[in-house]
């Protein structure tokens, strides 16, 4: 289990702190979704879960950081990438920039930890299979569409056979289409039962995603649930966060008093 | 320019010939070699016979000729012309007078150092160019790791040389945008010299903006691990290149030591 236990950190040369005694879990095969307005502590919590902060930004941390009850603080960070790893909003950032082929990217990471070159080749198609982006093996990385990059983005960090996942907005630079393929391949992800935590704005994605969900508020917890009960919540808009569309939906009938038979759309359409 | 040819599953598509098959340390040494040996050389016939047997000749072979002509012209034009006026119109010892414009005198002895010059420039621009356009970054990258070159140096070096096309695409894009936003960028060089700073701005901005999250995502994927990379593949290497190579250099420092002590030839 991933834990941050009164978690608080505060970005290298910042007055105060980005978030305050968060605490946090993450059990092994859960998807927990973290939501939050902009500045509310979203991808801060993300740099701290997945060790990137303090070790790589400097900045000054709180609390602690608990693997499997054991604290990972002091641990260098190529220690941890097999333990949780990290994808971010930008998918074109992501990208070594050194590589000409998908499957060169995705065996980038695997590839830094000196492993066998047998187990590489496995692990980068096993990875690549998993996100059902095989086809891609042999193209040109800087050439897809930001979805297709942000899957080898993703197929990268598995490749590294991390236990967690965090991924922080990975859908954020993305356009429908992109969103969807990434949308589809978290939920594989889920059911494979890989432990995920999420930070996104797209509630919808979440809703069909998360066991649980965590909303942030101006870089505290302000509510922590089973992810129906919490997007559900009318707190939400208030907080900045917009609701599912299907929540939405449902409370614009219930207010007009109709019946959602009426308009619910037929199967296939 | 040669159709893909058969590449391991792995590998990216690319032109096949017996000169791209090559290990890219042998093209390595061949293009520096080449350069050297053209500066040591002097005159016109010898870094010109050069540029046919080390140049052209394998060009030709890959299949590379046209795109290396053009590439090559491309990239020595600028130097070259202004070497040739220079050399011509300002060449102090000159005697032979062949043109005079007014106070400016073409000399004989003008025009032979330029096109000495020039072939100088030539026989350099195009070692490089055929190395550029028979090597992959990655190759080259992957083949210095294996002899024990550091990963990271060679991370830099590969990612120097990609991140100059990247910048450019960048770049066009900008452009592309500001024109869209009303910016002139053409015209007058005045004009142009205005337009610079709006382009120029958000294309070096936006790079270092990128950095920190680059960074991070190298860090994540492990790059700060001590200790070797475990590499996807290795450039085949034969005996025969390894001597090729080692009489390259053996050659030159032959020629150079000929050179400094006098030795006609």
């Amino acid at each position: 289990m991933l834990v941050l236990d009164t978690v608080s950190y505060r970005y290298a040369g910042a007055a105060g702190d980005a978030v305050t005694k968060i605490s946090l879990d993450l059990r092994d095969q859960e998807v927990v979704g973290l939501v939050g307005a902009n500045e509310s502590g979203k991808s801060t919590v993300c740099l701290v879960a997945s060790g990137l902060a303090p070790r790589a930004i400097g900045g000054v941390l709180g609390g602690r950081v608990l693997i499997d009850g054991a604290d990972v603080a002091g641990r260098p960070i190529h220690e941890l990438v097999g333990t949780v790893g990290i994808c971010f909003q930008n998918p074109e950032t992501q990208l070594s920039g050194v590589t000409e082929t998908v499957f060169e990217e995705v065996a980038f990471g695997p590839a830094n930890l000196g492993i066998d070159r047998d187990e590489l080749v496995r692990r980068t198609g096993e990875a690549l299979e998993t996100l059902g982006i095989q086809g891609l093996a042999r193209r040109d990385p800087r050439r897809l569409s930001g979805g297709q990059m942000q899957l080898v983005a993703l197929a990268g960090l598995l490749a590294l056979q991390p236990r967690y996942l965090v991924l922080d907005e990975p859908t954020a630079q993305l356009d429908p289409a992109g969103t969807r393929l990434v949308g589809e391949a978290l939920q594989a992800l889920a059911q494979r039962g890989s432990a995920i935590l999420i930070a996104e704005h797209k509630t919808d994605l979440l809703a069909g995603l998360c066991g649980r969900i965590a909303v942030l508020q101006r870089g505290e917890l302000a509510m922590l649930g089973g992810a129906q009960e919490v997007l559900a919540d009318d707190r939400l808009e208030g907080l900045g966060i917009a609701a599912p569309v299907q929540g939405r939906l449902q409370r614009r009938i219930d207010a007009l008093g109709l019946a959602a038979t009426s308009i619910a759309p037929e199967p296939g359409r | 320019m040669n159709e893909p040819g058969p590449e391991g599953p792995l590998e990216a598509p690319r032109a096949d010939s017996p000169y791209h098959r090559l290990n890219p340390l042998t093209k390595a040494v061949s293009a520096t070699v080449t350069g050297i040996a053209a500066l040591v050389l002097g005159g016109v016939i010898g870094p010109a016979l050069l540029t046919l047997v080390a140049v052209i000749i394998p060009a030709a072979i890959a299949g590379v000729l046209r795109v290396l002509v053009r590439t090559t012209l491309l990239l020595s034009l600028p130097i070259g012309i202004s070497a040739v006026l220079v050399n011509v119109f300002f060449f102090p010892a000159g005697r032979d007078v062949l043109l005079r414009v007014g106070p400016i005198t073409a000399t004989g002895e003008g025009l032979s150092l330029a096109l000495e010059v020039l072939a100088r420039i030539l026989a350099i621009s195009g070692a490089i160019t055929l190395f550029y356009l028979t090597t992959r970054p990655s190759d080259f990258v992957a083949d210095l790791e294996h002899r024990g070159v550091s990963s990271r140096l060679a991370f830099v070096a590969n990612a120097s040389a990609q991140t100059v096309p990247q910048m450019l695409e960048r770049a066009g894009s900008i452009v592309a945008a500001q024109r869209a936003r009303g910016l002139d960028t053409e015209g007058s060089i005045v004009r142009r010299l205005r337009a610079l700073p709006p382009l120029v701005g958000p294309v070096i901005l936006g790079t270092l903006g990128e950095v920190e999250e680059r960074t991070m995502a190298l860090e994540a994927r492990g790059f700060s691990r001590p200790g070797r990379r475990t590499l996807l593949r290795i450039p085949a290497d034969s005996g025969v290149q390894r001597l090729t190579r080692w009489l390259l250099v053996g050659g030159l420092s032959v020629l150079a030591a000929s050179r400094i002590l006098g030795v006609p030839g």
